[in-house]
């Protein structure tokens, strides 16, 4: 997956009017599927109205924490509470959850308007009414036209949207959505990220929402949940998880680091000859030899003949150039503003400096995160 | 009836590997155990249903006229009148058939494939049509229409059971056919100076011989199940020699020589699907799975 | 492919035409109506009702208990009782005639296991209008290998409901009752149509069995087609099997019209 150096957008929160969406809170979950530890003590609370996203590699549990949810999944011991009520006996067609699959969840025996009116037969609503609000919601993802087709007639973003409808149907109380973009291409993902958000802020429905795609995350949601293995690594608004991620694979899972060898010693380290406050968080109480985890734009870079690194690959990404420079031997990549990047050619003499506020630090070496880091 | 031939085989025999269809998730313990007992109640009556006749036949085979348990129905079969004809016959009727059908079905097959592959289309049309003209029909019609110099040999039959096969016979060559990439196989060994005999006898079939011998078997297993015919054009094949037999020995020798039958089935599908299943190992070797 | 087409036309080919000529043909030459007009009345007519009640006894009954047998085997978790009974349904439903007719001798017949079995059990077949050598045992035989060729063609129909569906049904709200009315049958339902037609046309056309068990003697069309190449005729009728077997053609031909319609169908929505 390409890591483009991704700002992070402050989302505009709507205010969410009291008592529409539901509160969730999931207390201490634990679910094992035979040696695997799939939701090791899970805790975690979901304001009203909030859109929570779920992000993590694949088997981190995300997925099992949506379906415990929905009651799909039983649990070994935690509970699930929604507006004060634990569901521990509360069947998952009774749950009045809303949920939308990652592909191919429409029923292909039915058109779109039959498809987003299922959920309201099942609660014995006349028919009028019915198609009444089937359309209505087929409109709200733009799709009244599509109103009599079935789903083999239709694309795979048309057919989320139209899954997406039939969720909001049953006006929910949590919205669930397992990763809803994955199966789709590049542009259409992008125009339903938008369309996703807008409908969630209109219409104030707690949402959870689950991907291993942190650039979806970053745009859509009012608060990120990391997970790895089964436990939650940060939970934080998606600004403040890209700037400050509190343990090393957040570090590289969202956004790119680089590690750094370098040395603690009473609570600051020296980077690229500079002395730097050690970041509260995961790693403040190590000492000795760590590794210092640095984002592309933590770091400045300046052509020097005398300077200890040389450029080794250039990656042009549009607005942004990312460049890798080997010091010693220590890789470490650099963002620079294209115009700048032109004049830095490989084989160059640079000199890099920090110009974060603090840096973050891990134990030496500590954890390898799949595909997040494997990118230039 | 379902000669091997008939619409059974259309469908996959091989024993694909699937996951379990989804049951609901929730509902409380006490009815996911429920649905489990009726489940068990089902799969137990089938088999029951099932090993019955087959119970009935093994024993009716290991009994003697006397009621006791006894071989005699298997020895006495070599020695029975008219037991070795039959055999000889139908062997030679089986051979006739999978020459005919090899030599006809493998280059159509591969024709087809390699050079007109819309017409693949056509082809299984037309491989369905005998299910459409079953056999009874189609005996009549020969028997109307066909010359009495025709009709006087038994090699007719191999050239109908030829038709018969021709449903499976042609799926299992194109299954085979279309898992090996056959035009580039083509392509490489012309481009390498290779004619077309030589292509089609050094590459292309040595990597079909799995699908090959397949569809032999199930050819094997038509001829030698095979009874509206035969009977109707008045030869006497196994099958029809097991009907017509008839001595005091009460049904022992025929349900014997069934069982046999049964049994060379049983055998002979195990084989093709061991066969098909190293056929799609052997393509996937070849694309590198 | 000249040899092929060549060879298809001659055995396929030929032989339909000669059935479809002969039966407009009369006894002394010349085009006639009388043989068709023939079959569908009196005896042959019977012979029409009761293949059409066998064919599709015959396909209802294994249908319907096939699609939960199949369902039975499909939800176990264990993956060899999956693999044994696809290797088993593929092996009973090509059990072939003359041979699976001679173990059902060995089970139902009048000195058969079963037989003595229940008659233990104080239960006589013939007082329950059950027997072997006539249209009942027939029709049991055929159940035999119907039910394994049922269970192979519906599996991978069974397999192409996604999981998915049932969760998203229980989503919105739908017992396990509902999803199968409002999803999963009408999902499944073009590929049990199509399962049945085959099981009909299967059995409507089958011989061997029904001859070796009734010896030619009750009203089928295929034996009284038998009849015929046998020489039973009376006077004045040759012909009229060519017609019997005709109307065979037609009936036959329709079902594997509508099933290639409904299996169109069934591809489309189970992608």
């Amino acid at each position: 997956m390409t890591q483009m150096k991704v700002t992070p957008m402050t989302n505009s929160m709507v205010q969410p009017t009291a008592g529409v969406g539901a509160a969730v809170s999931l207390e201490n979950l634990v679910r094992t599927f035979g040696a695997v530890r799939a939701l090791d003590g899970l805790t975690l609370k979901i304001e009203p109205g909030e859109f929570m996203a779920l992000l993590g590699p694949s088997g981190c549990g995300k997925t099992t924490v949506l379906r415990v949810l929905a009651g799909f999944e039983l649990l070994d011991s935690g509970r699930v509470v929604v507006d004060g009520v634990d569901l521990r006996d509360v069947s998952a067609r009774k749950r009045d959850m809303g949920m939308v699959f990652q592909s191919y969840s429409l029923f292909p025996n039915m058109n779109a308007l039959n498809n987003v009116a299922f959920g309201l037969r099942m609660r014995k609503q006349s028919s009028s009414v019915r198609r009444k609000k089937a359309v209505e919601l087929l409109e709200m993802v733009g799709l009244a036209d599509q109103a009599a087709k079935y789903p083999h007639q239709m694309s795979g973003g048309q057919q989320q949207r139209v899954a997406l409808a039939r969720a909001l149907a049953i006006e929910p109380r949590v919205l669930l959505l397992d990763e809803p973009l994955s199966a789709l291409d590049a542009i259409v993902r992008a125009e339903l990220r938008d369309q996703i958000r807008l409908l969630q802020q209109r219409l104030a429905i707690t949402t959870v929402f689950v991907t291993h795609d942190q650039e979806e995350v970053l745009s859509m949601a009012d608060r990120v949940c990391v997970m790895s293995r089964g436990h939650i690594e940060q939970v934080a608004p998606p600004s403040e998880l890209y700037a400050r991620p509190v343990t090393a694979f957040v570090a590289q899972f969202v956004g790119i680091s680089s590690r750094v060898p370098v040395d603690v010693s009473n609570g600051e380290v020296v980077v690229f000859g500079q002395r730097c406050p050690v970041r509260s968080g995961e790693g403040s109480t190590l000492t000795g030899g760590v590794d210092a985890l640095l984002r592309p734009e933590d770091i400045a870079i300046e052509v020097d003949a005398e300077g200890k690194g040389f450029v080794t690959r250039k990656s042009f990404f549009g607005a942004m150039t990312r460049v890798v420079v080997q010091t010693g031997d220590i890789s470490v990549r650099v963002d620079v503003r294209s115009d700048v990047g032109s004049d830095i050619d490989l084989g160059t003499h640079v000199r890099l400096s920090i110009v974060a506020r603090d840096v973050l630090v891990a134990s030496r070496q500590e954890v390898v995160v799949p595909d997040a880091a494997a990118t230039p | 009836m379902a000669p091997i031939g008939g619409p059974g085989s259309l469908f996959e025999f091989e024993a694909v590997e699937s996951e379990p269809v989804a049951e609901f998730s929730s509902g409380a313990p006490t009815r996911r155990r429920r649905i489990r007992w009726w489940r068990l109640v089902v799969l137990v009556l089938a088999g029951v249903y099932f090993l019955i006749p087959i119970y009935a036949g093994l024993k009716f085979s290991f009994e003697n006229v006397a009621g006791h348990l006894s071989d005699q129905a298997f020895r006495d079969l070599p020695s029975a009148p008219g037991f070795t004809a039959a055999l000889t016959l139908s062997l030679k009727l089986a051979l006739a058939t999978v020459v005919i059908s090899t030599v006809l079905m493998v280059p159509t097959s591969i024709y087809v494939h390699v050079r007109v592959p819309q017409l693949r289309r056509l082809l299984d049309v037309v491989t369905v049509l005998p299910i459409v003209i079953p056999p009874i029909v189609l005996i009549v019609g020969v028997l109307g229409a066909f010359p009495q110099w025709a009709k006087a040999s038994p090699y007719l039959l191999s050239f109908m059971y030829v038709i018969l096969a021709m449903p499976f016979v042609y799926r299992s060559l194109d299954a085979g056919l279309g898992a090996i990439d056959l035009k580039t196989l083509a392509e490489a060994s012309r481009s390498l100076g290779g004619n077309w005999f030589k292509t089609l006898w050094r590459v292309i079939l040595p990597n079909i011989r799995p699908a090959l011998l397949s569809a032999t078997v199930l050819t094997l297993a038509l001829v030698f199940g095979e009874y509206t015919m035969a009977s109707l054009d008045l030869w006497t094949t196994i099958p029809v020699w097991i009907v017509q037999f008839n001595t005091s020995s009460n049904g022992h020798i025929q349900v014997a020589a069934s069982m046999l039958g049964l049994v060379g089935t049983w055998i002979l599908l195990v084989l093709v699907v061991s066969l098909d299943r190293s056929q799609s190992r052997r393509s996937r070797r070849k694309l590198g799975a | 492919m000249a040899p092929f087409v060549i060879y298809s036309f001659l055995g396929l080919g030929i032989p339909a035409l000669a059935v479809i000529y002969e039966a407009f043909r009369g006894d002394s030459g010349g085009w006639t109506l009388s043989n068709v007009n023939e079959i569908v009345h009196g005896v042959f007519l019977t012979g029409f009702e009761n293949s059409l009640k066998l064919g599709l006894l015959s396909a209802l009954i294994p249908g319907v208990l096939g699609v939960f047998l199949a369902y039975a085997i499909q939800t176990s978790k264990s993956n060899t009782l999956r693999r044994l009974s696809a290797t088993a349904s593929g092996v009973l439903a090509n059990f072939g005639g003359i041979n699976l007719t001679f173990i059902f001798i060995a089970t139902l017949g009048s000195t058969g296991v079963l037989t003595y079995w229940l008659q233990d059990l104080g239960i006589k077949l013939t007082s329950i209008g059950f027997n072997l050598y006539s249209f009942s045992g027939v029709l049991v035989v055929y159940m035999y290998f119907q039910l394994p060729l049922m269970v192979l063609v519906i599996t991978p129909a069974l397999g192409g409901l996604r999981a998915n569906w049932r969760e998203a049904a229980e989503n919105m709200g739908a017992s396990s009752w509902r999803y199968w009315l409002h999803v999963g049958v009408p999902v499944l339902l073009p590929s049990i149509l199509g399962g049945m037609l085959l099981l009909f046309g299967s059995a409507f056309a089958a011989y061997a069995t029904a001859e070796t068990l009734t010896l030619g003697l009750i009203a089928l069309s295929p034996i009284q087609i038998g009849n015929f190449l046998n020489g039973n005729v009376i006077a004045g009728q040759t012909h009229v099997g060519y017609a019997i077997a005709f109307g065979m053609l037609i009936i036959l031909a329709i079902t594997m019209i509508v099933y290639s319609l409904v299996r169109k169908r069934a591809s489309k929505w189970l992608q």
